[in-house]
């Protein structure tokens, strides 16, 4: 009903973290869209900015086209369940759902129709009269979504309702609210940390990590061709195997990717082939998920690693078996943090610590607001230093049927269907040909 | 197949609680014992004697009482309510006529407290929940005036009100002219801003740790800062402010000094503290008087003290709300 529109949206904190980095986003009427990433990645505050709760530092923020930057939450049409709840403690569950509806001045008989109905829908008509602290998990999370649902909003926003829920808890209300968004047909902002949840509810996912945001496509899209090494990274389980990889072209016939003591070769007339090529002599990073090896003979022909089982691990359903195939891995790191600022010189320093007094009494942080730091855009590469003497080997996760009659030690051999293999270089870029 | 059950235990064997694990645990058991009872008991009943005494003292006759100790009572009991009557609703110009003076005390304590514990909910919520420019500056100045001893303020505060405010010869405010009964204005004025600095402190501490998350959903709920403010926060911060109601009520009810500077006046305003100290001071060989003066005194405290004590308890130690 709503749609949404983020342009170049930054907000920088007055201590000088930067939560969000130039975000460009847009939700399309009715869309489920899902903010995916570790915690401290942003994505908690790009809500808040929609809902109007923090102002960006720049940047706008478009609700049905129009520019909301200055409109306060009540004024935006929006409704928004939080990770905690929220319920008002010394409300009963009917007036914690009638709250909305009491402050923009409905009366007290439809009043009380809307909240009835709102209720039985979603299962929590026999405890109005409880008050929150009498309810279980699940049922505050009905009532948080029943106060949002009651007053018919264009926007749902819902800050990682299901986090403080447990696991068995969570895969039916994610299921519920799934259903219940889409009958309603109200354009949503989910946030999460839990890829699965992502994959599975999104119509489409945008990752985000330190504040810049990484990918955005449909669950397909983001998991079939991830656009960074960090979105391969993040989305799937058990994670791709990452290998570092050095191009060797033979042009006209193929190119080798040499991945320490085996190879895998790239025909000429695969068309990545062609991209690949351009880093002849350098190293990238080769990425494969489980389901792109198959467990061969040992001396089938074609693309086949061999490689020794490190250790299994049985998940009742399958069975996951990590290889030693002699090669490195590539490491990325999952916790993404805000960048921090650098401590100012001289009178800035005094200043400083009048503030960290301040802050101590007043209980919150003061002080003037620290210039963005220098680290925004220069990106480490994701390659080990080639001086490292302790480089991690590698370990490919392989699927194998459960309980599969091998060990720990057991040599093994995979084939690589090449044409699930993906690139990306030391910046972590994907390397492809005309994608999106 | 044979299926083997668990024997049932044997009737009479309760499994005996192992020792204490945790050091709480282990201090909660020293506390329990009965010595640690008895000592409390014993601690208490030391402390209450005292008062205990003077309860006696208040039934019995003046000669008695200027002559021998309360514990003779016990021994040669003559209990009168002689004492009782005459500082209640004796009519000689040295009795006490204490009836009156209560009056006053209740008027001057009841908007004492009130008006201190309006104005400073009111404050804390906005120097807690509320940003605007300066907000930090204004709430450590209002922490920092609790330095500001009473007496210093005492002298400037009744010149304003009996001679106005004038800065080189130009009057900016005329004086109050206060008339008798009129008086009270000046001791709520000096109660409520003497008590302002800590209310502010206290409720803020209390007000600043409710969850966030309840302010922002009522936001976006629709709510604007009053309607925040009357809806969720006040019910949620009455444990703090019984806690400090009791306290400035037990304060103001006790208070000499500014009862005697601003409302000394006459029987219109003076409160009781006024009246008892007279009764004591003016001639010193009337003390029997205090003795039923002080119990008469201490009678509405208690009450207010016994209703809001659970809120007392509940006030200091609960840091916050969980949502």
């Amino acid at each position: 009903m709503t749609t949404v529109a983020l342009k170049d949206v930054t907000k920088v904190f007055p201590d000088g973290t930067v939560a969000v980095d130039n975000v460009s986003l847009d939700v399309n009427d009715g869309e489920f869209m899902v903010l995916l990433g570790p915690s401290g990645c942003g994505k908690s505050t790009v809500l808040r900015m929609v809902a109007g709760l923090e102002d960006p530092s720049t940047g706008a923020v478009l609700l049905d086209g129009e520019l909301a930057n200055d409109l306060p939450p009540r004024e935006r049409g929006i409704a928004m369940v939080f990770q905690d709840f929220a319920l008002y403690p010394h409300m009963s569950v009917g007036a914690n759902i009638a709250f909305p509806l009491r402050l923009s001045g409905v009366e007290e008989g439809p009043r009380g129709e809307r909240v009835a109905d709102v209720a039985s829908a979603l299962g929590i008509g026999d405890v109005l009269g409880r008050k929150p602290s009498q309810l279980s998990g699940g049922q505050r999370q009905r009532v948080a979504m029943g106060r949002a649902i009651v007053r018919r909003p264009g926007l749902f926003l819902m800050d990682e309702p299901l986090s403080n829920l447990d696991s068995g808890l969570r895969a039916e209300l994610r299921a519920e609210i799934s259903g219940l968004v889409r009958e309603l047909g109200v354009s949503t902002i989910y946030v999460t940390h839990d890829q699965a949840e992502a994959l599975t509810m999104a119509d489409r996912v945008a990752i985000m990590r330190k504040g810049v945001l990484q990918d955005v496509g449909t669950p397909t899209q983001v998991y079939g061709r991830p656009a960074t090494l960090y979105v391969a990274a993040f989305l799937g389980s058990p994670r791709m195997n990452l290998l570092e990889a050095t191009v060797y072209v033979h042009l006209d016939r193929y190119v080798t990717l040499n991945l320490g003591e085996q190879a895998l070769y790239l025909p000429w007339d695969d068309i990545r082939a062609r991209a690949v090529a351009h880093y002849h002599g350098e190293r990238i990073v080769v990425g494969m998920r489980a389901e792109a090896l198959t467990p061969v003979a040992p001396d089938t022909p074609g693309d086949v690693l061999q490689g020794r089982i490190r250790y299994l691990e049985h998940h009742g359903h399958e069975s996951l078996a990590f290889l030693d195939i002699g090669a490195t891995a590539i490491v990325v790191d999952d916790l993404g943090g805000p960048v921090t600022d650098e401590r100012p010189t001289g009178a800035g320093r005094g200043l400083r610590r009048l503030g960290q007094v301040m802050q101590r009494l007043t209980g919150r942080a003061v002080g003037p607001g620290q210039p963005a730091p220098a680290a925004r855009g220069a990106r480490d590469s994701v390659l080990n230093d080639p001086g490292r003497h302790h480089r991690r080997p590698a370990e490919l996760a392989v699927r194998l049927a459960p309980y599969p009659a091998v060990n720990s030690g057991h040599p093994m051999a995979v084939s690589v269907r090449m044409d699930a293999v993906h690139f990306f270089d030391e910046r972590g870029d994907r390397i492809d040909v005309g994608w999106r | 197949m044979m299926t083997t059950t668990t024997p049932p235990a044997p009737a009479g064997t309760e499994s005996v609680p192992g020792p204490p694990v945790t050091r709480a645990a282990r201090v909660r058991r020293r506390l329990n014992s009965p010595i640690a009872t008895g000592a409390s008991i014993l601690i208490a009943v030391l402390w209450t004697v005292p008062t205990f005494g003077l309860f006696v003292s208040s039934f019995r006759p003046e000669d008695e009482i200027k002559t021998t100790g309360w514990w003779t009572a016990f021994s040669n009991p003559q209990f009168t309510l002689q004492n009782y009557q005459e500082v209640l609703f004796g009519r000689s110009a040295s009795s006490g006529q204490l009836a009156g003076y209560f009056i006053n005390s209740l008027v001057i304590t009841i908007p004492s407290v009130l008006f201190p514990l309006a104005f400073a909910a009111l404050a804390a919520y906005a120097l807690a929940w509320m940003n605007f420019k300066g907000r930090d500056w204004i709430y450590i100045a209002v922490f920092a005036l609790q330095i500001v001893p009473l007496q210093m303020a005492l002298v400037p505060l009744l010149s304003f009100f009996s001679e106005g405010v004038s800065l080189g010869g130009i009057e900016l405010m005329p004086a109050w002219n206060l008339d008798d009964e009129e008086k009270f204005v000046q001791v709520w004025f000096a109660h409520t801003c003497f008590a302002l600095p800590v209310a502010v402190f206290l409720l803020h501490n209390f007000i600043s740790q409710l969850p966030k998350d309840l302010m922002e959903a009522a936001r976006v709920d629709g709510a604007t800062h009053p309607k925040i403010f009357r809806s969720i926060v006040l019910p949620l911060i009455v444990p703090a402010l019984a806690a400090f109601g009791i306290f400035q009520f037990l304060w103001v009810w006790n208070d000499l000094l500014v009862a005697l500077i601003f409302a000394g006046g006459g029987s219109e305003t003076a409160p009781l503290t006024v009246r008892l100290a007279e009764l004591a001071g003016t001639r010193a060989n009337e003390w029997q008087r205090l003795t039923s003066g002080a119990f008469i005194s201490i009678v509405v405290p208690l009450i207010v003290f016994l209703s809001l004590q659970r809120f007392f308890v509940r006030g200091l130690l609960a840091g916050g709300v969980k949502g």
